[in-house]
């Protein structure tokens, strides 16, 4: 229960942290209300901007789920998902996003979307931009919720009960988003990033000391030919391995990074934030999938050893084994809670609790969805369609405040009925389907040809290509490529080939984007 | 010609991280303990942030943050209402 208490004193600094910065919201800094409330005023400086930018990417994957990738699949989680990810994600910021600031300082763009209208001089069409934008975003925020449950009923060894855990969650981030918005968001952003930092060195050292050194362990795998090729890629196909690196694609396409882009104070901010990314996610991914792979070596420990027991009887099962009982047995051979289990045999209760902070500090990286949605709906729907015209813009951060608490209880109120499973599913295309919204902001931002007709076409085919891989297992998954690969080229395809048919934007507009 | 020296060594970059050289091996483990294939990628975001920084050095976009020469919006008046306003009509 320990962990817990330090879990629920983590909450208190959280809720401290974001409505802290409600209190210099009113103008003081002679920004509109809008722009200070779902913006920060534009002013963030270049530390925060780096720590909350990257905390805002960190999900409970980041800490639990690589861990748990690692734990079956080795040492391949780190060159799929973080390597590939430190090449790409700084690449888009510094090409990409230093254009995104730039336009929002010059044009007062506050989301993605009123850069696409103003760019290729489109109303509705932008709407529909929103609502696939959106659409892809929620699976996210209940999953957030979901996880928040979860982790306190874990780590509390369940003498929190999920409902109770989930609630305590959507209470918290909706308080300190609702009063705090952007800056709120960030500060608490930036202190939970510097708690990520912190734990995965702290862990590697704890653990490897309980293992008796980590050359042992890893040198007791290779001995044995079942984990043996957890410390190579032979199980997985480098084709497989290149399709990945298109899915940090999708990190510049979430309309939440897109938007923490407009936040810097200043254009030099990014680039502190593009060289220190790369070494942030060395800091945070290599410890975790470490562990991962380490724990193999536990076979001493009894929920490890029934995990590895699990794992073996599936690589052995007989074909006429029910769905069920495999199901049940991929249940058990999870490895999402190996961290917190080697923690509990080897760390001392403080960093268990340090832990259970991370975690939930992962887990509520909802927060800056639940602010963008409402960003994006204030903006590029009510203000859009005449409500800050007519009532005001006090009203409209109103509007945005009311969407916030509107949203979190419907995502509560979601995360208590529906299966996780789902959301789980749902995650991992909404990956696909951002990386095939990038060529949107590619074509938008260095292409004067690019036409609304384009973006129309991108869009619509994101959601053809979103809901026909939801539903047809093995679909566009062509060559051996994930299907993130052909979604992305055929938006890219059909933004060249329909704009080429299409009349262009006016010159007025292009001479705005310097053309 | 600048701009094709960036290309390349990012493209080159991206190439690198497909290390099938390494694809089946786990020995030598490097510090005695980082099977080779983890210790290249962790390596090779250290590489990353060399290239990151040569792009910040020497080829910052610096005039994103000139102010632009304005253009009147009245020659678009569609464009300028769209942005903020509402559809046009």
């Amino acid at each position: 229960m320990i962990p817990a208490l330090i879990v629920f004193g983590y909450l208190a600094v959280i809720i401290y942290v974001g409505v802290f910065a409600w209190r210099g919201q009113h103008g003081s800094r002679g920004a509109a209300l809008p722009e200070e409330y779902f913006l920060a005023g534009r002013s963030l400086g270049p530390a925060v901007f780096l720590l909350s930018l990257f905390g805002t990417n960190m999900t409970a994957f980041t800490i639990l789920g690589s861990a748990g990738h690692a734990f079956a699949n080795g040492i391949v989680t780190f060159g799929l998902m973080a390597s590939s990810s430190a090449l790409v994600i700084p690449l888009t910021l510094f090409f990409i996003g230093t254009r995104l600031w730039a336009l929002g300082k010059r044009h007062g763009f506050i989301t993605p979307v009123q850069m696409f209208r103003d760019r290729w001089e489109c109303g509705h069409i932008g709407t529909l931009i929103f609502a696939v934008q959106a659409a892809l975003l929620v699976p996210y925020i209940i999953i957030g919720v979901m996880g928040g449950g979860t982790a306190l009923r874990a780590i509390s060894g369940g003498l929190v009960p999920y409902w109770f855990g989930g609630a305590v969650v959507a209470l918290v981030v909706m308080s300190y988003v609702f009063f705090g918005g952007m800056r709120g968001t960030a500060l608490v952003n930036a202190f939970q990033t510097v708690l990520f930092l912190s734990f995965g060195a702290v862990a590697l050292v704890v653990i490897g000391r309980g293992l008796g050194g980590f050359g042992a362990a890893m040198e007791s795998l290779l001995a044995s030919p079942s984990t043996a090729p957890l410390l190579t890629r032979e199980r997985v196909s480098p084709l497989f391995f290149l399709s990945y690196t298109f899915i940090p694609l999708s990190t510049i396409a979430f309309p939440h990074i897109a938007i923490f882009c407009l936040t810097a104070r200043r254009l030099v901010h990014f680039k502190r934030t593009v060289l220190f990314y790369p070494l942030c996610i060395l800091a945070i991914w290599l410890p975790c999938v470490f562990l991962g792979v380490a724990a193999n070596a536990m076979s001493d420990t009894p929920r490890i050893a029934a995990k590895l027991e699990a794992r073996q009887q599936l690589g052995a099962a007989p074909a006429l084994m029910s769905a069920e009982d495999r199901a049940a047995l991929r249940r058990q051979a999870a490895g999402d809670d190996v961290v917190p289990i080697m923690l509990e045999q080897f760390a001392p209760v403080w960093l268990a609790g340090l832990l259970g902070a991370g975690i939930m500090a992962a887990v509520m990286a909802s927060d800056s969805q639940i602010l963008a949605l409402s960003t994006m709906f204030a903006e590029d729907v009510f203000a859009f369609y005449g409500g800050t015209g007519r009532f005001g813009a006090g009203v409209q951060v109103q509007t945005g405040r009311a969407f916030v608490v509107v949203l979190t209880l419907a995502a509560y109120a979601i995360a208590l009925g529906a299966p996780q499973s789902i959301f789980d599913l749902a995650v991992q295309y909404a990956f696909s389907g951002y990386a095939a919204l990038s060529p949107l902001l590619v074509a938008a931002l260095f292409w004067r040809r690019s036409t609304k007709w384009g973006a129309l076409a991108v869009a619509l085919w994101v959601i053809v290509a979103v809901i026909y891989t939801a539903r047809v297992p093995g679909a566009l998954a062509w060559l051996g490529l994930m299907p993130v690969v052909p979604m992305t080229l055929v938006s890219c395809a059909l933004m060249v080939g329909v704009s080429l048919l299409t009349r262009a934007p006016s010159p007025a507009t292009l001479a705005r984007y310097g053309w | 010609m600048a701009r094709l020296v960036w290309f390349v060594l990012i493209l080159s970059l991206y190439l690198l991280h497909q290390d099938l050289w390494l694809w089946r091996q786990a020995r030598p483990l490097v510090f005695g303990f980082l099977p080779v294939g983890l210790a290249y990628h962790a390596a090779y975001c250290v590489a990353v942030t060399a290239l990151m920084w040569m792009l910040t050095r020497m080829a910052w976009p610096a005039e994103l943050d000139e102010p632009a020469p304005h253009v009147p919006s009245a020659a678009a008046p569609e464009a300028a209402a769209a942005v903020r306003r509402g559809p046009p009509r």
